[in-house]
């Protein structure tokens, strides 16, 4: 055996590796049981992540040639290539913010003992989307999706003594189980079809479009839809989202979304490439009702983290517009609108995260008169919701426009219209919160407080993105000169 | 040369620590940090200007080139190649806009320290002034069209923002949202311009001479002239060009400061830049559409002189003497018909001259406008009748304002006279008809000029009022005063003898010619000779009627014209047709119904699609009922329709 193909999968040795530091830290390093200070809440983690982003893109920075990264494993198994190098720093900066906004969290007394799993268990979430990402057959892809899954559920439970995180977690594991069980049975029709499951020995033996392969297809859309959350596949989403801790549901919103939304384009232009056009049909009316179910739940909502889900449900169904046509230009666009959508949403997730903490208010009509209180939390809020909305000139409006013209140029003139429809509706229900805060009168509103430097330094990264990522086009160009290598 | 990047950066930082910590900061540390910050700027700019000339040089050729020190693509589009750019480009024209932007401003800025010391609102003044000077030279460095456009809309907002910076007062929030509207409805034909122009040409960016380039612009055909004269209208809106100049007048509400750089000195010179900038489109494909430029500078040079001479304001008499020089600059764009210099070559002498005058004008304008500034100061009062004699009090001011006086007047030793007699030259070889309009507008200007002086400086003196005020001078704020009229004098006096023949040496027209070629200035003596005496038999004109203590003459003529004297006075109506036309016309008749179908129709829609959204909203909310046996059953029937709904179709 060549042992040299580890070096392929660098990524995701280093990853483990910063697991296992941290296990080991866990066990020896003792946290103040009073402050819930302490180096692995949250130095540790938050630098040993950086070092490891910073190894990830090194080959990307370091060659010019970039078809050197391009590389595989295991007889095809793991396959490493430029575009999922760049997806894997986009998540992994998205964890470092995620780690900063769970500080707060951890610091409280009864979180104080299990600061250690929590990173480790998000850490192994990730690990799990690493492989997804890469994988270059069906077995490491669900072996990778489990892994991103099953951590995951002990995640949402982890305020063990609140119910709701209890009740969330189960249902997310049943949802799970159910997903993955008919996703199975959607891998098992094509192996039975073709005899592998290696993603570039099946696409040519799917090509007679027959009604097995179509079935398959659906069945996969269905286990990697419930990932991303599409109607029909999306109905956990709000209890999973109200129920578990903040940090975790910021991660739950963006991480682990953005891994799933690449895969599914992976796959769809590898393996599902003969049956795009039915594909094309299905997605079609998955955007449609993802898009518009979810924009009108949004606006009834008071609960902001069950707000957040169902903009986060409709945000995923503009992220897979890119989808659409299997297009370097959808590619790009995917990747670009992932980066932009996660500097907003982990922004608005750090700030509900650290208002909930200092105050335990969760609902937006909480949030009334909140800018009299806390004026730069607001505003920092309204510039992410602005950019969630996609208004000019933050970076929100730059990557739908540029998902807009991806879609618009493989020819779903259509799509586009109604998605650009359902624009002017979430710009309305974003508003209602900028409304709460800045207009509605309210006698108590949430006292003022101090974020602390965590929080801060996370939402510096956010506002940093939101404000520049548009405006600064080397981003867009930078992902777009990968797309083409896919 | 990168570091030319930070003659935009330092501004810009500037702008963000002001706009954002100014609070924070006294009055004083404010002021310092935007003066360091210009002062860097202008350094640079002169090192710039020294290295393009004379380290870099010219090629080989002869003319100096072009040279693109950065650009990247901001904004890609997937076809057509169509693409943004930002960058810094340098060439003679915008060398030397970079170094009259950063001198007028940095000026500004050191005069500013007096005349708003204690305002309140001093950080964001300087704030503001370290926008606009950001924008300005981002605008004469642009690599291309769209870049240009940028800027010259963030120069419109610093423009807006400056103007309205007394916010309490009406008069200057009415003067900054009509200077906004006017120049805004103006851009509105530039973006269209540029639009049509990258749409047929494929480009935006400043290059007009490779092979491809000439392709397409043969392939527009007619197009081109059209978009390039909705440009110049955009143009004309910056540069107020009868009749959108109806902005420029009440733009003297705001700080005397800001009229001197941004309404004098700078901005307004934008759309003679523009047309500059394009000039080799203009030449080659435009011929035809040029006397539209010639015309219109021509009439706004007229209408702007003759309004002058009736005002009793004394900034709003050197925003119609603004109005005016802009047009000669207009003017002698437009009768330029060739790119060639040379002796032979008369017809490419008006580009030069056009930028020659720019370059004196801000000069003798800035001065003359902060000299009005100190007036103000010291009076409390933008009134002629408020002065009067204020020789006595106020020498510097006085001798200054009588040496930019000259200047514009076209005195031969001070530098509006080299340039102004290089346009009328250049007016004369287009047609004598042109020439001589032009000769008579001097001398209008010549005399208007004198009228504004001898009413501050002799004149009847308002003894009260100068009773009340003690009317002084402060130093910080005649510094800049004495070294702009000091460049007024020296460049004067050199282009003067230089041009006489007296001596070889370098001219204006060596650094910036039609082609790039040196050309060295050599007065055509018959009307060198012709227009200084016309200049100096206005200017006796005007000391004739009005320096003396009374003014029976001027007095007997308001008499004698009354009517004339009072639409003089009122400008000729032309913000009452403006008023009439928007109010009267556009309003009543397009807008009122385009209002009723946005009220009721598209509200409509949006109102009937909230309506939807919350009643469909409310009828499905059992979906999501919480039980998760009903999620995985929904989870089933949308697998099974959808693979049904494959099937079928």
């Amino acid at each position: 055996m060549d042992y040299s193909q580890f070096l392929n999968m660098a990524p995701e040795l280093s990853l483990l590796a910063v697991i296992l530091i941290l296990f080991v830290a866990d066990l020896f390093m003792c946290t103040d049981r009073k402050s819930g200070r302490g180096i692995l809440n949250t130095p540790l983690p938050v630098i040993l992540l950086t070092v490891h982003t910073l190894l990830c893109v090194a080959p990307l920075i370091a060659n010019c040639q970039y078809s050197v990264v391009n590389g595989e494993a295991f007889g095809g198994m793991y396959v490493s290539s430029a575009m999922a190098l760049v997806v894997k720093a986009v998540l992994n900066v998205g964890t470092i913010i995620v780690f900063l906004t769970a500080h707060e969290w951890l610091k409280q007394p009864e979180m104080a003992n299990k600061q250690g799993e929590y990173y480790i268990l998000t850490l192994f979430t990730l690990l799990g989307m690493y492989f997804m990402i890469s994988a270059g057959h069906f077995l490491m892809f669900f072996i990778g999706l489990e892994l991103a899954s099953v951590p995951m559920t002990a995640l949402i439970a982890y305020s063990k003594r609140s119910q709701e995180s209890a009740e969330a977690a189960a249902k997310y594991i049943l949802t799970a189980l159910f997903s993955s069980g008919l996703m199975l049975y959607g891998i098992s029709l094509i192996y039975g079809t073709t005899g592998t499951l290696y993603f570039d020995k099946v696409a040519p033996m799917l090509a007679d479009g027959s009604m097995v392969t179509l079935a398959a297809l659906v069945l996969f859309i269905g286990g990697i839809g419930f990932k991303i959350s599409l109607v029909p596949f999306h109905l956990w989403t709000a209890d999973a989202y109200q129920g578990a801790p903040t940090a975790v549901t910021s991660y739950l919103s963006v991480i682990s979304k953005g891994a799933a939304a690449f895969v599914l384009f992976v796959v769809l232009t590898k393996v599902f490439a003969p049956v795009i056009e039915q594909a094309n049909v299905l997605f079609f009316w998955i955007i449609v009702f993802s898009i518009t179910l979810a924009n009108i739940f949004a606006v009834r909502q008071n609960n902001l983290k069950r707000f957040m889900a169902f903009s986060a449900i409709s945000q995923a169904g503009y992220l897979v517009l890119g989808v659409m046509g299997a297009t370097p230009q959808g590619l790009t666009a995917i990747v670009y609108y992932l980066l932009v959508y996660m500097a907003a949403n982990l922004g608005v997730f750090l700030i509900i995260s650290i208002t909930e903490q200092r105050s335990g208010k969760i609902l937006i009509s909480d949030y009334d008169g909140y800018y009299r209180t806390n004026p730069k939390l607001a505003f920092l809020m309204t510039l992410c919701l602005f950019s969630l909305a996609g208004i000019p000139p933050f970076a929100g409006f730059f990557s739908k426009f540029f998902m807009f013209m991806a879609a618009f140029k493989a020819g779903f003139v259509v799509l586009v219209l109604i998605a650009l429809v359902n624009t002017v509706i979430s710009l309305y229900y974003y508003l209602l919160i900028v409304k709460a805060m800045y207009i509605k009168p309210n006698d108590n509103p949430i006292a003022p407080f101090k974020s602390d430097g965590y929080t801060r330094t996370g939402l510096a990264l956010c506002i940093a993105g939101v404000v520049l990522i548009g405006i600064i086009s080397w981003f867009y160009a930078y992902i777009d000169q990968f797309a083409f290598g896919l | 040369m990168t570091y030319t990047l930070f003659i935009i950066l330092l501004p810009l930082i500037s702008f963000l620590v002001l706009g954002i910590a100014g609070k924070w900061f006294s009055h004083k540390t404010a002021g310092w940090i935007g003066t360091l910050a210009l002062a860097g700027v202008t350094a640079l700019s002169y090192y710039a200007a020294y290295e393009y000339f004379f380290v870099i040089g010219r090629g080989a050729d002869g003319a100096f080139a072009p040279l693109e020190v950065m650009n990247f693509c901001w904004l890609p589009f997937f076809d057509q190649g169509l693409h943004f750019d930002m960058g810094i480009m340098l060439d003679p024209i915008s060398v030397m806009m970079l170094i009259v932007i950063s001198t007028v401003s940095f000026m500004v800025h050191i005069y500013s320290f007096g005349y708003m010391k204690g305002e309140k609102g001093f950080q964001r003044y300087f704030a503001f002034l370290s926008l606009f000077t950001m924008s300005m030279l981002g605008l004469v460095v642009a690599t291309n069209i769209f870049q240009m456009y940028l800027f010259w809309e963030l120069v419109g907002v610093s423009s807006y923002l400056l103007i309205g910076f007394y916010y309490t007062s009406p008069a200057a929030i009415a003067a900054s949202k009509k200077a906004f509207i006017v120049t805004r409805f103006a851009d509105l034909f530039f973006l269209i311009g540029i639009l049509i122009y990258g749409f047929y040409t494929g480009s935006f960016a400043f290059v007009f001479d490779t092979p491809e380039h000439i392709a397409n612009y043969a392939q527009a055909g007619f197009i081109l002239p059209l978009a390039l004269t909705l440009m110049f209208i955009g143009g004309a809106g910056k540069s107020a060009m009868f009749p959108l100049h109806i902005w420029l007048p009440d733009a003297m509400e705001g700080p005397t400061p800001v009229s001197a750089l941004i309404h004098a000195a700078t901005m307004v010179v934008a759309g003679v830049f523009q047309v500059a900038r394009l000039f080799p489109l203009w030449v080659t494909y435009a011929q035809d559409w040029m006397p539209i430029i010639v015309w219109v500078g021509v009439f706004t040079a007229f209408y702007a002189a003759a309004v002058a001479c009736a005002q009793t304001d004394i900034k709003r008499v050197l925003a119609f003497s603004t109005i005016s020089q802009i047009a000669f600059m207009m003017v002698a764009l437009g009768v330029c018909t060739e790119m060639q210099t040379g002796h032979e070559h008369v017809g490419s002498v008006g580009y030069m001259a056009s930028m020659f005058h720019l370059f004196t004008h801000a000069m003798f304008k800035a001065c003359l406008f902060l000299g009005a500034g100190c007036i103000i100061h010291a009076v409390h009062s933008n009134e002629m009748n408020a002065m009067g004699g204020l020789r006595k009090y106020m020498p510097l001011t006085h001798i200054t304002f009588l040496i930019s006086c000259l200047a514009i007047s076209g005195i031969p030793f001070f530098s509006g006279f080299s340039s102004k007699d290089e346009i009328i030259t250049a007016c004369m070889a287009y047609s004598p008809a042109v020439g001589y309009i032009m000769t008579g507008i001097a001398a209008m200007t010549a005399f208007y000029m004198f009228r504004l002086y001898y009413g501050i400086f002799w004149g009847t003196e308002n003894k009260e009022l100068h009773a009340a005020h003690h009317p002084h001078e402060t130093k910080v704020m005649t510094w800049p005063l004495i070294i702009l009229s000091l460049i007024t004098v020296g460049v004067g006096i050199y282009t003067t003898l230089a041009g006489f023949g007296m001596f070889e040496g370098y001219s204006f027209g060596s650094f910036i010619s039609a082609d790039g070629q040196d050309y060295r200035i050599h007065f055509d003596t018959s009307v060198a000779l012709t227009s200084t005496i016309v200049a100096i038999v206005a200017i006796g004109v005007a000391t004739w009627i009005f320096k003396g203590e009374r003014q029976p003459i001027a007095d007997k003529l308001y008499a004698t014209f009354p009517r004339l004297h009072r639409w003089a006075h009122k400008r000729f109506y032309m913000d009452e047709v403006w008023q009439f036309v928007t109010h009267r016309i556009i309003f009543a008749c397009v807008s009122k119904p385009i209002a009723w179908f946005d009220r009721h129709v598209v509200d409509g829609f949006f109102n009937f699609l909230a309506w939807g959204t919350h009643a469909t909203s409310n009828g499905i909310k059992t979906l999501q009922s919480g039980r998760v046996q009903q999620y995985a059953l929904v989870y089933l029937i949308g697998t099974i329709v959808l693979i049904l709904m494959l099937l079928i179709f």
